[in-house]
């Protein structure tokens, strides 16, 4: 089992001096995401929060390999990195026993929308590589616009709540089962308040042999509007309420990593933060019951898929 | 820090300097608020070392030391993780900025 | 050994491929290209190249593909056209931003809509800012050498820019020809070893590769960047005489066809200046004294030498595969007109669009602008400076 100390020993792959936010949560998971790997290591970064606070130049917070070509295309510009990595491993131009791990990272935006294609493709292929995304729930890096990881009711600046609009009116696409539908080896949903858990879960990513997916969540004080010291606790009400389950499916079979030993309302989670506060008007009750509906209905699904997963 | 010319930027737009953005002190950024360590309450868990978004805890030898304030934004995660039940960071009024860019 | 061999376009580059036998390939089939790409996977398959043959699920993805491989330090190629080409249009600036030496072959295609699969030269002309050089082939013996060549242009040092090597969709890339294939290990040393600057994949030397300027330094990334292709030409004239002097057909700027007392010309690349050169021949023979003069190499534009070339004829008729609506006049015309400013003595200059969407373009129609350029010449007047050939009006 690691220890945090150990791990605080290790160099830094992404360093100080990067532009993110107070209380941002990206830092936060590829300080341990990071670590899982001790093999030289080569990262794609989708255009977001994470690329664009790392690498104004000219300064870069990156002490690691790192490429950035546009927000679509995280997954296929690692793909081509590791396809250039076997190319040179087979006419012997690379060593055979050099081992380096590949990286694709993406926020939502670059993840659930406009990268969907390019990952679902790479992913399909087989090229051996994690895909890493920090799902802060909406496009943070340019002020807050939603995207398909925007929950229903959230207000985001083009899904806005007003006097005829409860905010997004659509609730989250999925994104875990749609990486589980690829039937790739590893996917798994993680938070940074256990970060043992987001540890071992990379680790599991790293050592995959194939395609490994991680979604994560990823605290957003600018953009969920709460006080930035409480990101953790926030984080672990996601979870107490099963707004994120973390989980994680091996080989298609699924097991959930946290369960609350009582399941708390999701109110408490709208609560906590300023998108969700026009849903406490009398109006948009009908809102709230629904969330609290999907999910039910998404935990129980969870629950029965890792019920079924743990028959011999 | 002098700007290059067009004709000593590397080729391809790299950044050959990894890790150079630590001439960045987003400490600069605090405003109100500092977190304080109070060494004889830490039981070195590190959480404030896991929390810190913008690596500003002191580890030294293995131990969490303090902070470094050219990076600290003052966020008041470290405090908030801080798990012991008289707290190892409390975070106190801060009334002036003591970093400045470039004059490190 | 080298032989003669009959092929088609896309067979020729796929030959020329395997000979190369490039560390990454990454493409997208789409008409009338896709033999290239299916090719290339036989061979894999076949154990003829050890390349990584990757085929993604977009254009846009092929691009990435590649760049992500240039970038982490290899000899990478692809073949695309039309839409493919525009999907990857984004992608396009950014191989030639980061001064990544992909090689493409873009087997011309029109753009939609409506949707056509036919050759025009509408996809490599709307990449035409895009950073690329651009060199295009007649024949596909022209694609072989071109194709060769561009690996050799791209990655020289000096450039390290992007190349496509335009063919005509159907016309070239369609019919079979004979090919001289030259021998693969007269090919192999020609192009040589791929020389990386700063892989990716040397992770001793942690880089970070493409990342955010703002307004202090944009422009001056920029500037560098646009040393690679302006260095170019002195290379591509080294490139094309080498290969001349190893396999003998010599390649520069562009191909001068009976222009020496000329005192009219026609200006037109790719396929269509086979056709044209038969009407000059015919043109000749009937007392005309008429040129054609074929650009190769569009990007970077040779604007001094294609204007000395022309500057004393009398009157020149530049054909465009391509229309640029709302311009003045097509791209290869506005280069060519503007090329001709400086110029004292210059030649009266019209611009003709033809074969869009695969429009046939014959003999007669050469013949038609030659009569065109006849009468400007006599008359030092031009009536219509921008027209179309073999359009119902």
């Amino acid at each position: 089992m690691a220890k945090l100390k150990d791990l605080a020993q290790m160099e830094d792959r992404l360093v100080a001096g990067h532009g993110m936010c107070l209380g941002c949560g990206i830092p936060l998971i590829f300080k341990i995401i990071l670590r899982a790997t001790e093999d030289p290591l080569i990262i794609a970064n989708a255009t977001g929060c994470l690329e664009v606070c790392t690498t104004i130049f000219p300064r870069t917070a990156w002490n690691v390999s790192w490429i950035h070509s546009a927000f679509e295309n995280a997954a296929s510009t690692i793909a081509g990195v590791e396809a250039m990595y076997k190319a040179l491993k087979n006419k012997g131009k690379i060593p055979a026993d050099k081992k380096i791990k590949f990286l694709g990272v993406g926020g939502d935006g670059g993840t659930y929308d406009i990268g969907l294609q390019a990952l679902s493709g790479a992913v399909e292929r087989g090229h051996e590589f994690v895909y890493v995304c920090y799902d802060n729930n909406v496009y943070a890096n340019t002020g807050g616009q939603r995207s398909s990881a925007t929950p229903l009711g959230a207000s985001a600046t083009t899904a806005p709540s007003g006097s005829k609009s409860p905010g997004k009116i659509q609730g989250r696409k999925d994104l875990a089962q749609i990486m589980v539908a690829h039937k790739i080896p590893y996917v798994a949903q993680a938070s940074p308040h256990r970060w043992q858990d987001l540890y071992n879960k990379a680790k599991k990513a790293f050592e995959a042999v194939g395609p490994a997916f991680l979604n994560v969540l990823c605290l957003c004080p600018t953009e969920w509007k709460y006080d930035e010291s409480k990101g953790i606790k926030l984080a672990q009400l996601a979870a107490d309420t099963c707004v994120w389950p973390l989980y994680e499916v091996e080989n298609g079979r699924y097991k959930i990593n946290y369960k609350p030993k009582q399941k708390k309302p999701v109110l408490e989670w709208l609560e906590s933060q300023g998108r969700f506060r026009h849903l406490f008007k009398e109006e948009n009750a009908w809102i709230i019951e629904k969330i609290q509906q999907d999910v039910d209905r998404d935990w129980e699904w969870l629950t029965r898929l890792a019920e079924i997963s743990s028959r011999p | 820090m002098k700007k290059e010319t067009w004709t000593e930027l590397a080729i391809g737009a790299l950044n050959l300097q990894a890790g150079n953005s630590v001439s960045n002190l987003t400490g600069t950024w605090r405003s109100g608020r500092k977190p304080e360590f109070i060494e004889d309450n830490c039981i070195q868990c590190f959480f404030c070392w896991l929390y810190c978004p913008h690596f500003a805890v002191r580890v030294e030898e293995g131990k969490v030391t303090g902070f470094n304030y050219d990076y600290c934004t003052g966020c008041g995660l470290c405090a908030e993780e801080c798990p012991t039940k008289e707290k190892a960071i409390v975070m106190v009024k801060e009334e002036t900025k003591i970093i400045e860019e470039g004059k490190k | 050994m080298k032989a003669v061999k009959i092929l088609n376009g896309n067979q020729t580059i796929a030959e020329a491929a395997r000979q190369i036998n490039p560390d990454v390939v990454a493409a997208y089939p789409i008409t009338p290209s896709t033999a290239i790409v299916e090719t290339i996977a036989q061979f894999k398959a076949d154990g003829m190249i050890s390349s990584e043959f990757v085929c993604p699920e977009s254009e846009h993805s092929a691009m990435s593909v590649c760049i992500g491989a240039a970038a982490a330090g290899g000899r990478v190629m692809t073949a695309t056209s039309s839409q493919g080409l525009a999907l990857m249009w984004e992608m396009l600036y950014i191989a030639a931003g980061l001064r990544l030496p992909v090689v493409a072959a873009i087997v011309n295609r029109a753009l939609s809509a409506p949707i056509n699969i036919h050759g025009d030269h509408s996809d490599t002309m709307g990449a035409r800012d895009s950073g690329w050089i651009q060199i295009y082939s007649e024949n596909c013996q022209e694609a072989y050498d071109n194709f060769i060549q561009a690996f050799r242009i791209g990655e020289h040092l000096d450039v390290r820019t992007p190349v496509l090597v335009g063919l005509d969709g159907f016309i070239i890339s369609h019919s079979a020809e004979p090919v001289l294939i030259e021998d693969d290990r007269e090919v192999r040393s020609f192009i040589g070893e791929f020389k990386p600057v700063f892989p990716l994949l040397d992770t001793s030397r942690k880089i970070t590769v493409g990342p955010i300027d703002f307004t202090d330094y944009y422009f001056e990334h920029k500037r560098s960047q646009i040393e690679g292709i302006e260095n170019s030409p002195r290379v591509i004239e080294e490139v094309g005489r080498e290969y001349g002097q190893k396999f003998g057909r010599f390649y520069g700027f562009f191909e001068e066809y009976r222009m020496d007392d000329a005192e009219t010309a026609i200006v037109v690349m790719s396929s269509a200046a086979g056709t044209g050169k038969d009407a000059i021949d015919e043109l000749r023979s009937e007392g005309l004294r008429i040129g054609l003069l074929k650009p190769r190499v569009f990007r970077p534009f040779p604007h001094e030498k294609i204007a000395e070339a022309l500057k004393k004829i009398k009157a020149v008729a530049v054909l465009d595969r391509a229309s640029s609506p709302g311009a003045f006049g097509a791209p290869l015309f506005t280069e060519i007109r503007s090329a001709l400013y400086d110029y004292g003595q210059r030649p009266k200059i019209v611009n003709y669009v033809y074969g869009l969407g695969g429009r046939d373009i014959n003999v007669e129609h050469f013949k038609e602008v030659a009569a065109k350029l006849q009468k400007i010449a006599e008359t030092g007047k031009v009536e219509e400076m921008l027209g179309y050939l073999n359009l119902r009006e």
